[in-house]
């Protein structure tokens, strides 16, 4: 991986560029909205790549419970992290295309609020790994995560079970989105995913050295007062 | 266009800032390695 890691990020670059020139060339305009629900193709693509590193995270919170496998705790941490970014991106740009589709910022609607609820419970998750400490931090980080992976299906769901102002899921069952749009939809989507996983790489690689440097600094400060005491003798 | 513009630009901009903050991280931690081995 670390040899095919220059050659896959120039070509997610280039995937990146490619989905960009599509969503604003080629995807046709929307005739109710015009070009503002090109905002969709860098909307919906975050969101769904947020629940694929949150499911990555819940996944390895379990395999952590479980076997208390330490490579498990450094993918969970590291697959929050990411899924916080491409959550907050999610919660930025849903605003700016509700502004001039709606007339408002923000509403407290159930698809809204429980993806506030969603990036709030994994920020949370993220303070708990980087401010406490001992031996049953990673155990309590996964619990939490395990919670916070019960709100994906609400944030999911939560468009066909309850009365929203967010719009009705235009892919998949029931969707009508023009073939054209979802052809540009997807290959946003494969970018975004990419892309994310580049950077999940990136990050777990820095986890992983993380607790290498940790070690050996713990080492050291091990040995460093047998040496004093060695001396003293 | 403004707001599509805005939106596009704020992914950007957050996505880019969370990269430069893994860099720092690497380097911070590059130097701790660093410091260690000179201890070695």
């Amino acid at each position: 991986m670390k040899r095919a890691f220059p050659i896959l990020a120039v070509l997610t670059a280039v995937l990146l560029s490619y989905a960009l020139y599509e969503a604003l060339v080629v995807a046709p305009t929307d005739a109710l909205q015009g070009d503002v629900y090109r905002i969709i193709y860098y909307h919906v693509p975050s969101a769904w790549t947020m629940f694929v590193f949150f499911a990555i995270n819940f996944v390895a919170s379990v395999v952590y419970l479980i076997k208390r496998n330490l490579k498990a705790d450094a993918v969970a941490v590291s697959a929050a992290e990411i899924g916080v970014v491409f959550c907050t991106v999610v919660l930025v740009t849903g605003p700016i295309w509700a502004r001039p589709v709606w007339g408002i910022w923000w509403t407290w609607d159930v698809r809204l609020t429980s993806t506030l609820v969603l990036w709030l419970i994994y920020v949370s998750y993220l303070t708990l790994r980087r401010f406490a400490s001992g031996g049953n931090m990673p155990v309590l980080a996964a619990a939490l995560a395990i919670f916070g992976a019960l709100d994906m299906p609400l944030v999911y769901f939560s468009i066909w079970f309850f009365r929203t102002q967010h719009p009705q899921p235009v892919v998949g069952d029931g969707g009508s989105i023009d073939p054209r749009m979802f052809q540009v939809w997807l290959i946003n989507w494969a970018a975004f995913l990419c892309f994310g996983m580049l950077v999940f790489w990136s990050r777990y690689r820095l986890e992983v050295t993380r607790r290498d440097v940790e070690q050996i600094q713990a080492m050291q400060s091990l040995a460093e007062p047998t040496r004093t005491s060695g001396a003293l003798r | 266009m403004t707001y599509l513009y805005a939106a596009y630009a704020a992914t950007w901009i957050i996505h880019i800032g969370y990269l430069a903050t893994l860099y720092l991280r690497y380097s911070r931690l590059r130097d701790e390695m660093q410091e260690l081995k000179k201890k070695r």
